[in-house]
């Protein structure tokens, strides 16, 4: 080791010299690279996956066989309607992930690092939002396909089992925004989880994801009405028994569409501001 | 490269508050380009919310400043592409292997992936680093840590890098590795703005130096400058005969014209001294009084003592306002 310091400034010296400047990253590839970002920590910690696999495994089996026989005379009866809604939740719940990682990556210091970089600045947060496109896509097909499984038989096919995850991914990846939103403002990871979960539980039963709103109180039902998950579970539904028509799937884009023009603008701004006022 | 006159930093009248607490109270800098440069002071001094205003992550309450002639709140990014930072914690991916964390860098940088891939593998390897090139950054030591986060704010030769404590909480050994760093970084042409709490560290790497405490400078100079503003040598006397302290006391202050300190132990004092030629005076005053010195010294002030002249208290002295620091934070 006694030879490190000459060792060191040698080749310290020879990396400076060249003192070259590579043109600025475009937006598109700035955001690419913070895509491989998440990437390559999620193929370093695949325990993740255990999340993501074991969270809708639960569900589905527990309302399948708790609810199953009281809300639709059998389990296999009630999964039929019941496994579009699940599909949903599973998506849902995922997005919350993406506000605990920017959250973590603000906390840690990683953000200021980015932040003192000449990139296009909200790629450090869409980069994170693509990536977690991957993690909508495996909750999806391992919710699906436990549901073929158990029983699950869609009228619309595989194309229309397709349509439905595509248009329940555009509807995760616009809620991502909201908690994005939250993961920059909140002080800690464990706030955002903590606050995401208090939002996001009674939206979940206040739909039409478990059960049909004809019994609940009228109330009750306006508010499952409007109620952005609920438009979610419909398209998700009628796309995959081949029963879609066209405002069943056009509610849950307009309401993706909304929310996404509301958030991203909303989590950018949040992020550019924190910390300089 | 910018032209010689350019300050690499220049700041006027920088505030900046937190609540009631007053982080950064007027400071004014003038940092030449191409020296390494420091700024010293206690925990809570406001050195990291300066840094963070230079390195434009933190927007000022007040006053201005401009890093190589632009403006950190106006034009941002022209400071951008001539800065890098390293913070306090070292702020890089710990979900991501030591090269990952460098192709990043250099991908956000503007490399291509090739470029950006070799790059980081040069400059692990300049740094020691190539052995643990694959392994998680969460399973590196504190002085691992500390030298990639360091080669990540190098991907591109920055022309001034903020290393805000960089050896804070390192054993030596790391330590000599970044300083060696620093001194390679300076001789590659890099302005270097360091801040420390350590004297030494201030002492070992700095060609100026401006003393920080309560967000204001309290001092600012060369290291020489600053140890000449507290006399240019410590005189040190330490007595055969304790009972003869007071005697002694009068003549050496009689004789050096200045105010002599006794210390703790009875047999000891010591004294600041302007001029050298005075020292063999005094102590040949003594001998002709017959009082006899067991030992003396004649020393150049520490740092430590330079801080604690300046500011009245010790610079490791944790409760000089540290509100400042935990509200940047």
């Amino acid at each position: 080791m006694t030879s490190s310091i000459e060792h060191v400034d040698d080749r310290v010296m020879a990396i400076l010299v060249t003192h070259e400047r590579p043109p600025k990253a475009s937006p598109v590839s700035a955001t690419i690279t913070h895509l491989w970002r998440g990437i390559m920590a999620f193929k370093h910690f695949p325990a993740q996956l255990i999340d993501i696999i074991l969270l809708p495994a639960i569900f589905l089996l527990l309302f399948t066989y708790l609810f199953g026989g009281a809300f639709a005379g059998s389990p296999s009866q009630y999964l039929q309607f019941f496994l579009p809604g699940i599909a949903v939740q599973s998506v849902i719940l995922m997005t919350v992930y993406t506000g605990t990682a920017i959250n973590t990556d603000i906390n840690k210091g990683v953000f200021d690092r980015f932040r003192t970089l000449p990139f296009w600045q909200p790629a450090a947060i869409a980069g994170n939002l693509v990536g977690d496109v991957l993690r909508y896509l495996i909750a999806l097909t391992m919710t699906i396909g436990m549901g073929l499984a158990l029983g699950f038989r869609p009228g619309g096919g595989i194309l229309g089992v397709l349509a439905a995850m595509g248009v329940l991914i555009v509807f995760a990846f616009s809620v991502s925004w909201i908690f994005a939103a939250i993961g920059v403002v909140a002080s800690v990871p464990e706030r955002v989880s903590g606050t995401s979960m208090i939002v996001i539980y009674p939206l979940l039963f206040m739909s039409n994801i478990f059960v049909r709103p004809e019994t609940m109180p009228s109330w009750m039902q306006v508010l499952v009405k409007v109620n952005p998950l609920s438009h979610a579970a419909t398209a998700s539904r009628a796309l995959m028994h081949g029963t879609a028509g066209f405002w069943d799937v056009m509610w849950a884009l307009i309401a993706s569409l909304v929310i996404t023009v509301v958030f991203a603008p909303l989590a950018v701004r949040l992020y550019r501001s924190k910390n300089t006022r | 490269m910018s032209s010689p006159p350019t300050l690499a930093i220049e700041t006027s009248g920088l505030r900046k508050l937190f609540g009631q607490t007053k982080a950064v109270d007027g400071i004014d800098l003038r940092v030449p380009p191409g020296i390494v440069y420091s700024v010293l002071g206690p925990n809570g001094a406001g050195k990291s919310t300066l840094i963070r205003m230079l390195a434009t992550l933190l927007r000022p309450d007040g006053g201005t400043a401009t890093v190589f002639g632009h403006d950190v709140v106006r034009d941002s990014d022209a400071v951008r592409r001539r800065i890098s930072v390293t913070g306090q914690y070292a702020s890089v991916d710990d979900a991501l292997t030591g090269l990952e964390n460098l192709v990043l860098m250099g991908r956000l940088q503007g490399y291509t992936w090739p470029k950006a891939r070799q790059r980081a593998g040069d400059l692990m390897d300049a740094f020691g680093l190539t052995h643990a090139a694959g392994r998680l950054v969460s399973t590196y030591s504190g002085g691992m840590r500390r030298r990639l986060d360091i080669a990540a704010s190098i991907v591109v030769s920055p022309d001034l890098l903020f290393l805000d404590e960089p050896t804070t909480g390192l054993d030596p050994r790391s330590r000599n590795q970044v300083w060696d760093i620093v001194r390679a970084l300076l001789a590659g042409g890099t302005t270097i703005l360091l801040t420390t709490q350590y004297l030494d560290e201030a002492d070992e790497l700095a060609d100026r130096i401006a003393v920080v405490d309560q967000g204001t400078v309290i001092a600012e100079g060369t290291t020489d400058e600053l140890k000449a503003s507290v006399g240019q040598v410590a005189l040190h006397v330490r007595l055969r005969d304790p009972g003869q302290r007071d005697k002694a006391e009068d003549l050496l202050t009689q004789e050096l014209g200045v105010p002599v300190h006794l210390e703790g132990d009875p047999a000891e004092m010591s004294a600041r001294v302007e001029d050298n030629s005075r020292v063999l005076q005094a102590l040949g005053a003594l001998t002709r009084a017959s009082i006899e010195p067991a030992e003396f010294s004649v020393t150049r002030p520490s740092l430590d003592e330079v801080f604690l002249t300046l500011t009245g208290h010790k610079a490791d002295d944790q409760s000089a306002g540290d509100a400042g620091e935990e509200a940047a934070a």
